[in-house]
């Protein structure tokens, strides 16, 4: 009887807390979606300057990809910190090539 | 399946084992044997191309073959005989150390060793084919795009073959250090051997996409009229250079850190002392792997990046040195006061220190960019990198050969001769390269066939020759002594050195599922802790219980083959569009095996718990 009402317990947290990963997967879904269609009506109607779109673009990228490694991938929870060393050692490795490879040609 | 081919017996079903095999210790047998293939192989090509440079304006070979000699000769040598037998150690005793009982991903190790293996053999085709790559190790365009024939197209494929092996077994160890530590395995409780393993498979992980990248622009550039290199049409031929020394520096890393871990491991063992530093030394390989991805523009300086870019690099090239100092150092302390035993493990061990560092002072010397306008190109530079690959890989593959043999075998290496190879090798080696520094300061160029009379080369060059058939010599004793091993040598039971790792625990060789129960880890050097608490053997950390085993399975070997037949289309389809059909049908072989391994359940089987019982102890 007690093990029941405990397993029921746990039962309820789990599905409280899978609500909620649920509706953070959606908010995050819905959020994607709206950056691409701005991205896309920021160029499409030219309302902008070229000097304004491209950084604007990156920016709204960035994000993404944010959302992408956080909510989708899961690197927020608990337990994932080797894959986000990994990932951001990778991202800097990338950085660095990126960086020097535009430094030794325009400066 | 499986059962039914352990169980015929003869070559044939020898032979099946092992083309099926996902067992690591099995794989290491491979990457061993095609490694040692390899290096054979390579060391051929290097007596060809001491042979042809014995005196001046010899003719041995000519100019052209001369030109793939020294090409296939690099190529051989770093991806196909020191990267795999660096592989074949880490997968035979990394797993054990860390008291796992296989790698994370059984299959894709097995997978990784087959694309090894076909792209190395058909890098090794072109031979046969029309003529092998002639543009250098490194290839650079846009002499590589500009060379006849298809012997650059075969070291694309090949090494883009070979390269995704590599990687997907980089990517399995990191997974298997990750997650398949012994209970009390701690991170900081591993042995220099795997902290090496683990970090050397960062580096392949954020190394080899470059080279991928490059691998797949000069391809195109080839094959199918991209002009990514070619100036003439808006190409920059410099971005090869740079995609292939940001995949290349690190390389080098990835080349000398296991063979790092695995002296450690050796100069602690039979010093009978706890590693110095043990946590400097840790930190120290990860700054190496760290730094490492910020120098390469170091091969780069008399390209004319500029003084301020070269300035940069220079100095993050030489802070390398410092963390290089601090394991030279620690390991001369952890010899300080130990008792000391000297075998051929410890030989080879002892023989890299100062080969080693005489390597590491020409490389600072080769770092300081305004000198290198004056090395560049020469045979110092020749002398420089073979006595840090040679010193430090050679020596440290041999050194973990010998220690590891009785583990993996459960034989022992024939010390007498272990010895003598090992003076032999050593003495050619330096007789062969310490020479080829003054040289290359005489101003001797790289990659040359001939070189002139009485500008005093002849002798130095001669020396040098000579020298390289005493390394040959060393070699082949080498190659007696596991012939002799395998016939008469000794078995020496579970742990002749008094080990103090994981590894030791084990049975020689290993059982296929390595640990009846994981061992409980209790702190660095967890056999030694058992052996000086007077119990010498390690605490069990589970009940006897079932254990979860991998299916052996042919399809890493079909999409290894695969890909070989489908490279072969690609490189002949630019002559005959015919050539497209083996393109079709070895990627409908590669893709067809992905499907089935994706497709058809595959959960392993149990080993049960009474059958381990049963099992005499
Ligand atoms: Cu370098």
């Amino acid at each position: 009887m007690t093990d029941n009402t405990s397993t029921n317990k746990i039962d309820s947290f789990r599905k409280q807390k899978a609500k909620e990963e649920m509706k953070k997967q959606l908010i995050t879904f819905a959020l994607m979606i709206g950056f691409t269609l701005i991205a896309f009506a920021i160029v499409a109607t030219e309302a902008m300057d070229k000097m304004f779109v491209v950084p604007i673009l990156l920016i709204l990228a960035l994000v993404q990809v944010g959302f992408q490694f956080y909510y989708f991938m899961h690197l927020k929870d608990k337990g994932n910190e080797m894959p986000a060393t990994m990932i951001y050692g990778g991202v800097w490795a990338a950085i660095l090539t990126i960086v020097t490879l535009v430094v030794i040609t325009w400066w | 399946m499986s059962i039914a081919a352990t169980q015929k017996r003869g070559f044939g079903s020898f032979l099946w084992d092992y083309l099926t095999t996902v067992d690591h210790k099995k794989i290491a047998h491979l990457y061993l044997f095609g490694g040692g293939f390899f290096f054979l192989l390579g060391g051929l090509e290097a007596m060809f191309i001491r042979i042809q440079l014995i005196k001046p304006e010899n003719d041995f070979l000519s100019a052209g073959l001369y030109n793939e000699m020294i090409t296939m000769h690099g190529t051989t040598m770093i991806f196909l005989a020191a990267m795999p037998l660096l592989l074949g150690l880490m997968n035979a005793v990394m797993p054990l150390q860390i008291g796992a009982r296989d790698v994370a991903f059984p299959f894709l190790n097995s997978l990784g060793f087959w694309l090894f293996m076909f792209g190395g053999i058909l890098l090794n085709c072109s031979w046969f084919l029309g003529g092998a790559p002639d543009a250098g190790w490194t290839s650079y365009a846009p002499l590589s795009i500009q060379s006849p024939g298809h012997g650059v197209d075969f070291y694309v494929l090949g090494l883009q073959i070979s390269g995704a092996g590599t990687l997907i077994g980089g990517i399995n160890f990191l997974v298997t250090v990750v997650t398949m530590r012994a209970p009390g395995m701690t991170y900081m409780r591993m042995p220099l051997f795997t902290w090496a393993t683990f970090i050397t498979s960062v580096l392949i992980l954020f190394a080899f996409p470059a080279l991928t990248v490059g691998l797949f622009l000069l391809m195109f550039d080839r094959m199918f009229g991209s002009a990514f290199f070619d100036v003439a049409l808006g190409g920059n031929s410099i971005i090869w250079q740079h995609l292939f020394w940001i995949f290349g520096h690190p390389e080098v890393y990835i080349l000398i850190l296991p063979a790092f871990g695995l002296f450690s491991d050796i100069f602690s063992t039979f010093s009978r002392k706890r590693l110095f530093g043990y946590t400097a030394m840790v930190f120290a390989t990860m700054l190496i792997a760290f730094l490492g991805f910020m120098v390469w523009a170091h091969h780069m300086f008399t390209v004319g990046l500029g003084p301020v870019a070269n300035s940069i690099f220079a100095i993050a090239t030489m802070a390398i040195a410092v963390p290089t100092g601090i394991k030279i150092f620690n390991w001369l302390a952890t010899m300080w006061g130990g008792s000391i035993e000297i075998n051929s493990a410890m030989l080879w061990s002892l023989g890299f220190i100062p080969t080693f560092t005489i390597g590491g002072m020409t490389g600072v010397m080769l770092g300081s960019s305004v000198a290198d306008y004056q090395y560049h190109d020469t045979y110092f530079v020749v002398a420089h990198f073979h006595y840090v690959i040679v010193g430090g890989t050679v020596f440290g593959i041999l050194a973990g050969l010998h220690y590891w043999w009785p583990k993996m075998f459960g034989r022992i290496l024939n010390e007498m001769m272990g010895k003598i190879s090992f003076w032999i090798f050593f003495i050619g080696f330096h007789l062969t390269f310490f020479v080829q520094h003054f040289l290359g300061l005489m101003g001797m160029p790289r990659r040359y066939w001939v070189f002139l009379e009485d500008q005093g080369l002849d002798m130095g060059n001669l020396v040098s020759t000579i020298g390289a058939f005493f390394m040959a010599v060393g070699v082949i004793v080498f190659l007696i002594n596991i012939i002799y091993t395998a016939v008469k040598g000794e078995k020496p039971g579970d742990d002749p050195w008094g080990g103090r790792t994981l590894e030791w625990a084990t049975a020689s060789p290993p059982v296929y599922y390595n640990f009846k129960q994981l061992p409980l880890v209790r702190g660095l050097d967890p056999l030694w802790i058992e052996k000086t608490e007077g119990k010498g053997k390690m605490t069990p950390a589970e009940p006897v219980g079932d254990i979860h085993m991998p299916n052996s399975s042919i399809l890493p070997f079909m999409m290894g083959l695969g890909f070989f037949i489908a490279g072969i289309g690609f490189i002949f389809q630019v002559d005959h569009s015919a050539w497209l059909i083996a393109v079709y049908a070895g990627m409908a072989t590669a893709i067809g095996s992905m499907l089935i391994r994706s497709l058809k359940d595959d959960h392993g089987y149990h080993i049960h718990k009474e059958e381990l019982e049963r099992e005499a102890d």
